[in-house]
């Protein structure tokens, strides 16, 4: 078979879709003023960015004002949970073993600053269990950071039910919705989140433009100040032409994401499926259904995720690995150790996350490469971990 | 721009850590592997010296058995479970020892498996190099065994 190139590493980033594209192109030579100049160059660009806002708004059955631009996942999700925190002063947050590093990092960071943190477990699946939120909460707790749905195996937490506990006791709830953006519900009035942070560069929208939702009433402080942007939360010119492509992206996704959602769910589980027959000793980690419906995540056990990758690359195919090595620290992923995967297990752990182009010829292909290379890496390991030893004592 | 697939892979901080041409070669064609299931069963039997380090746990395990026949490695193959610089350095390590004395086997250091793979990126050296020590334990079993 000749070689294709099969980009299944949506979860990492997406192309920008052309409409979205399209939308934005305006903005960087026509409609350029700074919207918060009075003139009318300014007007126009001003009007751009509250429709977009508008349209965010609607599509998360809030109000305009609960939308917050930021530059991307990474720092909605510090405005949150730092900007609770420095609000609040001091006190107690709960989170999960499996969150986004910019999640973990932060919370590590308010650690050193006299913050306590709980890092909750979760099973073998990566799910939260919410009575252990409700269990680790404490007259200190000012904040809960779950995230929507995991961005290495794809599992999705049950989100409204951590919000009814928090509601419940009244502490202030965050979501990372940012591998969720474009795949499930973002009503915020079903979820009961107070703060919920999404990214465009996931759901073929451009990169380093995300927005925070503030529920109104919840008080953050601002983490970069300036000229008093977005209701003075996030100082900064706003990016317009970016601001534009994230809510025409997030409109479309949206709009998309059912029919989408039904075809890459068939595709997933096809796949899935396809290769635990195929290929001896691979294991999925994650649920097999409370997942995002473009996630796989397969354990090859005896081979190593890093020369796996290279492999597939040569081939034309891109997947990512919680393999240590291919990490800058050398450990191995925490969602995985978090599952309680062995580290043997979990070095063997690739990752495809399909998108809007990926096909079912092109999974094939994948699968048609994958299985020699798994062959020949097995035949030069001198490893052979059995498949019922994948997880830990 | 088009993507080319010839693995061109940046490191995550933007450095171009893969790989030199001679490690690709190496990872992509290793060499002195077993040839077939008969051979390496009868290198598990028949092997003067093989010698193991590492664990897959810590993400590097290899495997190295050698021929002896008057003093001079004759024949050696392995096996490594890890990464692309792990593969690469036991496979050139392997074409090292062929024809050399124990004595010069013995004296192989990372250092000498890195240069001939024309550098590797730093963080790997570390964990990935770990072909010489299971050398020298071949080498071990082997003059064990002689005794």
């Amino acid at each position: 078979m000749e070689t294709r190139n099969v980009y299944v590493d949506h979860a990492a980033t997406t192309y920008v879709d052309k409409r979205v594209i399209q939308s934005m192109i305006p903005y960087f030579d026509k409609v350029y003023g700074n919207p918060h100049s009075l003139h009318s160059f300014g007007r126009v660009a001003q009007k751009a960015v509250n429709d977009a806002r508008e349209s965010v708004a609607s599509i998360l059955h809030c109000t305009p004002k609960e939308i917050i631009f930021t530059s991307g996942g990474t720092e909605s999700i510090n405005l949150a949970i730092k900007g609770v925190a420095l609000s609040k002063g001091s006190g107690h947050i709960i989170t999960s073993k499996i969150e986004h590093p910019a999640v973990l990092e932060t919370c590590k960071y308010l650690e050193k600053q006299g913050f306590t943190v709980t890092y909750i477990d979760v099973d073998k699946y990566g799910i939260v269990n919410p009575n252990d939120i409700k269990k680790a909460i404490s007259k200190e707790t000012i904040l809960i950071s779950i995230m929507y749905a995991n961005n290495e195996i794809g599992t999705i937490q049950p989100v409204w039910e951590i919000g009814t506990i928090a509601r419940k006791y009244n502490i202030l709830f965050h979501t990372d919705a940012c591998q969720a953006t474009g795949a499930l519900s973002l009503d915020v009035s079903h979820l009961y989140v107070d703060l919920m942070t999404l990214n465009g560069s996931k759901m073929y929208g451009p990169k380093g433009v995300g927005i925070l939702y503030r529920k109104k009433g919840v008080q953050l402080q601002p983490l970069i100040h300036g000229g008093g942007q977005e209701f003075n939360l996030r100082s900064g010119t706003e990016n317009v032409p970016g601001i534009v492509g994230f809510a025409k992206a997030l409109e479309y996704a949206q709009k998309e994401k059912q029919q989408e959602n039904k075809r890459l769910v068939a595709l997933r589980d096809n796949f899935i499926k396809k290769v635990i027959l195929t290929i001896p000793k691979s294991v999925l980690n994650g649920h097999p259904t409370e997942r995002l419906p473009n996630n796989v995540n397969i354990s090859f056990l005896d081979v190593e995720g890093e020369s796996v990758l290279l492999y597939l690359n040569e081939k034309g195919v891109a997947v990512s690995t919680g393999s240590a090595c291919s990490s800058q620290s050398l450990e191995i992923s925490h969602v995985l150790d978090a599952i309680g995967l062995t580290h043997d297990a979990a070095h063997g752990s690739i990752r495809f996350t399909l998108g809007k182009e990926t096909t079912k010829n092109d999974l094939e292909y994948v699968l048609s490469v994958l299985t020699p290379i798994i062959t020949s890496l097995r035949r030069i390991s001198p490893v052979k971990v059995k498949k019922s030893e994948i997880r830990k004592t | 721009m088009t993507i080319t697939h010839k693995t061109e892979v940046k490191g995550k901080n933007g450095e171009n850590w893969l790989y030199s041409e001679n490690v690709k070669k190496h990872f992509f064609h290793p060499q002195n592997t077993f040839k077939s299931q008969e051979e390496e069963e009868e290198f598990e039997k028949n092997a003067d010296g093989i010698g193991e380090v590492g664990s897959p746990a810590c993400g590097d395990m290899m495997r190295m058995y050698i021929k002896v026949k008057n003093g001079k490695i004759v024949a050696c193959r392995w096996k490594t479970f890890g990464c692309a610089s792990a593969i690469a350095s036991t496979s050139i390590l392997s074409e090292m020892v062929i024809g050399k004395t124990i004595d010069d086997a013995r004296k192989i250091t990372p250092q000498d498996i890195v240069q001939k793979l024309n550098g590797l990126p730093l963080r790997k050296i570390h964990c990935s190099v770990l072909g010489d020590k299971a050398l020298q334990k071949a080498i071990d079993a082997y003059e064990k065994k002689k005794k």
